[in-house]
């Protein structure tokens, strides 16, 4: 017990390696301005195209290269990255406060609370999500609030029907029983007694939920429903390193790179503190 | 005297009609144990929460009263009620993993109850947590109550669990089978502290178990129950002496003998429970007929 436990507590690799790249992802996106070595909108014809700094023809200055327009890609992304924290934070909270309390409620009260609930769940989730994203935001208009918003619609049912399953199982357990026998009201079990239990699960959702919004927002920028064009987003960087692909791979790689290292490292993050939160793996 | 606890003929029926509980009628009197003994799904657990007014919504009670005090259950509002049960009643369960919220802190698990319920100061709660630390025998109730329950072994969490129970000062404790899911070594040392704690504290106690030895060993007086029915009841020393009713033998014939062990392993006599389920069956049937 004592042996698994010391092993379960030491530094988790996965932890501090996905750790590690949120928080350097998220602080350069913070002091983007002071960090980003070029202004990520100035165009020089004169730069375009340059390669990596291995590459032969590569300029100082311009660590990962350029792309058509001469516009310098590290800096693009290191402000692309600003669009994507702020959404994913923005629509996952927003997803997680709505889609965890109907769980919570249905789990927890079972009866016509979670008739009502498990069937819009179900209608919801009869959408397919990419579709009904791009809907919804035809419907809503572009811009960063009806993005966070079209995600969050979308992706409460994550959390309800996860959080639902859980507060379920834990309203079945004694302690609940001997909570009602005590005399506790049910509003008040329902928080302090199994809010808690659930607690590790909606901590790991979240985080993979900001992958999730993060993937979205990028699909989104890609088939130009998102944010204005103007402002670099990793999803645009990536629509446009598509069409210069054989000329200039690196501004179709190096978005991507990002994005899939940013995607992983939220829901391994997630994962890893879930163990952490829980008291009895802990 | 009234009783402390007075169940008379509550029946019990599940969604498809069939009964649960038959008719049952029991006291517990101020300060007395009472067995509740019988076969697993005869209905002991099913009478223990419908004293504590936690029986699964699928179980229904179609008849009969329950007085706690001299107060009848079913007269009271859903929210007096509760709040009665809460002041007078405490539980102590089968598996004490899981009666145990296994996110919260053994300190704030068992000093909430007196604050919020009995409404103690936070002292005055927390001095009467330890005092029952202590009465259960924890010789280090500091790590205890900064434990979270996985921490604890079975053993100690029944410990807490007794503590919890008789720290509010209840009149009535439900204990459903307290030690049948603990290591046989440990199970003696909990009947043991829950027979010292309630002589000390002079609780009435209804003991729910299935096995007779433990009957013998924490009872004053015992009730027999059957496929939902009280088949028997009497001061235990009766009933060891000399057992009424056919059920009641034929339990007592499959009772492992420590002295025997292995001469006595055989089952209930298979031509009782025949004769015992024709009578239920005639019962059932002569139940339902004015029920419609
Ligand atoms: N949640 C439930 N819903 C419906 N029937 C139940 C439920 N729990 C137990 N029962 C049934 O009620 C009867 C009595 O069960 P129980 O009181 O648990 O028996 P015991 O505690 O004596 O072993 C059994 O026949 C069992 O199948
Ligand atoms: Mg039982």
């Amino acid at each position: 017990m004592d042996e698994a436990r010391t092993s379960r507590r030491g530094p988790s690799p996965r932890l501090w390696l996905a750790g590690g790249w949120l928080l350097l992802a998220l602080l350069a996106a913070i002091f983007a301005p002071l960090v980003a070595p070029q202004d990520p909108l100035a165009q020089d014809l004169m730069l375009e195209r340059l390669p990596p700094f291995w590459l032969d023809g590569a300029e100082p200055g311009y660590w990962l290269g350029t792309d058509s327009l001469g516009r310098d890609l590290l800096s693009r992304l290191i402000f692309g990255g600003r669009i994507a924290f702020i959404v994913a934070f923005a629509a996952a909270i927003a997803a997680c406060l709505v889609g965890s309390t109907l769980g919570l409620i249905a789990g927890y009260f079972g009866g016509w609370a979670d008739r009502i609930i498990s069937r819009v769940v179900d209608i919801w989730m009869a959408f397919p999500p990419v579709l009904f994203a791009i809907l919804l935001v035809a419907v809503l208009g572009t811009g960063l609030s009806s993005v966070i918003l079209a995600i969050a619609i979308i992706d409460w049912t994550r959390f309800c029907r996860v959080i639902r399953a859980e507060a379920m199982g834990q309203s079945r357990m004694d302690y609940v029983e001997n909570a009602r026998i005590a005399g506790y009201g049910r509003i008040g079990i329902m928080l302090r007694e199994v809010l808690p239990n659930v607690v590790p699960s909606i901590v790991a959702l979240l985080s993979l939920e900001m992958g999730i919004a993060v993937i979205v927002e990028a699909i989104l920028s890609f088939v130009n429903l998102s944010i204005s064009t103007d402002d670099p987003t990793w999803g645009s960087i990536i629509a446009e390193g598509r069409l210069s692909i054989h000329q200039a791979w690196w501004v179709l790689v190096f978005p991507l790179i990002t994005l899939i290292l940013t995607v992983l490292s939220f829901s391994q993050f997630g994962e890893a503190l879930k163990a952490r939160f829980d008291p009895v793996l802990r | 005297m009234s009783a402390c606890l007075d169940i008379a003929n509550l029946s019990a029926v599940l969604p498809n009609g069939q009964r649960v509980l038959r008719s049952v009628s029991l006291a517990v009197q101020p300060g007395e144990v009472r067995a509740l003994v019988g076969e697993s799904g005869a209905g002991k657990t099913m009478i223990g929460k419908a004293v504590l007014g936690v029986l699964p919504s699928s179980v229904r009670l179609v008849e009969g009263d329950m007085l706690l005090e001299g107060e009848d259950l079913g007269r009271l509002q859903p929210k007096a009620r509760r709040t009665l049960i809460g002041a007078r009643t405490a539980l102590i369960p089968q598996d004490p993993l899981t009666a145990l919220n296994p996110s919260r802190r053994i300190g704030p698990q068992m000093t909430d109850r007196l604050v919020r319920i009995l409404g103690w100061s936070g002292e005055k709660a927390d001095r009467r947590t330890r005092q029952l630390l202590d009465e259960v025998q924890i010789r280090d109730p500091e790590r205890v109550l900064k434990s979270y329950p996985h921490e604890l072994s079975g053993g100690m969490r029944q410990r807490v669990l007794i503590a919890a129970a008789f720290a509010a000062e209840p009149r009535l404790i439900v204990a459903d089978e307290p030690t049948t899911a603990l290591d046989v070594t440990v199970q003696k040392q909990i009947l043991r502290l829950i027979a010292a704690l309630q002589r000390e504290h002079g609780t009435a106690i209804l003991f729910v178990t299935h096995d007779l030895g433990v009957v013998a060993k924490i009872s004053q007086k015992v009730s027999v129950l059957y496929a939902g029915k009280v088949v028997e009841e009497a001061d235990t020393a009766a009933l060891f002496a000399a057992p009424q009713h056919a059920y009641t033998r034929a339990l007592m014939a499959a009772t492992p003998r420590y002295t025997d062990p292995f001469a006595s392993l055989k089952p209930v006599d298979g031509a009782v429970l025949a004769g015992l389920a024709a009578e239920i069956a005639a019962a059932d049937l002569a139940w339902r007929r004015p029920h419609g």
